[in-house]
């Protein structure tokens, strides 16, 4: 299937992009017309998807987040979310709720579950080594109300 | 990512505002910690009315509060969180954190 429309978003793993990153994403999607609820959902998601790539896939370096936004007919959103970073050894593990690899930052370990929840769909790929992709698909049904 | 701090004789009242993300959850915390370690309240009331956005982060802060304050035998309460952000909080499965006032506003809903 071909997008109506999409955009791509490449930016450095700097935890200050975050807040860029969800903004970037909503403002893209607010073509569709989705209610705040909606808007509020995409942004937690990809908000978790992006600190992961930070906090995890990068770690103390700085290496590139590249986002994927496609919109196709019927109002639905794919995002991909991906980074060249250490990626996941044990992916059942990792999205397991509240595991966490990071013990000192109060991470909550619901990166995935949040984005499983808020999303209609989530597929995750990790290559260890080689970098982890993670694709959201939500389809906007408000149409504003 | 501003916090305004309240300290009067049992409590500590942190009201939040903006985004709570990983980017600003550690300022928050630093600046909550110390009011709580030198006031040493029973309560600590974390405002989230001025919230506008929180992801995973936030649960992260309020968990860690939670731990904080158990550690002095006092306790944590969540006063003021918009819906988007008790969506987050109910996920996590932390809303009993919500005050009775907040409960009794979720029952008339």
């Amino acid at each position: 299937m071909k997008p109506i429309n999409e955009m791509k978003l490449i930016f450095e793993s700097r935890s200050c992009n975050e807040s860029f990153a969800r903004s970037a994403v909503a403002a893209f999607v607010s073509v569709l017309d989705p209610n705040v609820e909606e808007i509020s959902d995409i942004k937690t998601a990809v908000s978790e998807a992006v600190t992961n790539c930070i906090v995890h896939g990068y770690k103390n370096d700085i290496g590139k987040v590249y986002i994927h936004v496609k919109i196709f007919e019927g109002a639905l959103v794919s995002i991909n979310i991906r980074d060249r970073g250490c990626g996941i050894l044990d992916l059942k593990k990792a999205m397991e709720p509240l595991f966490t690899t990071c013990e000192t930052g109060e991470r909550a370990g619901l990166g995935f579950s949040i984005m499983e929840s808020f999303m209609d769909k989530m597929k995750v790929r990790s290559n260890p080594g080689k970098g982890t992709s993670v694709t959201l698909e939500k389809s906007i049904v408000s149409k504003g109300k | 990512m501003p916090v305004e701090i309240d300290i009067d004789e049992k409590s500590v009242t942190a009201y939040i505002s903006g985004e709570i993300d990983h980017h600003n959850a550690a300022k928050l915390r630093n600046d909550i910690d110390e009011a709580v370690e030198s006031a040493y309240p029973e309560f600590l009331f974390l405002d989230f009315g001025g919230v506008t956005f929180m992801d995973s982060s936030g649960i992260g802060l309020v968990m860690g509060r939670y731990k904080l304050m158990k550690n002095i035998s006092g306790r944590v309460f969540i006063q003021n969180a918009p819906a988007s952000i008790k969506k987050v909080m109910r996920m996590a499965g932390i809303e009993k954190l919500l005050s009775s006032e907040n409960r009794k506003e979720e029952s008339f809903a």
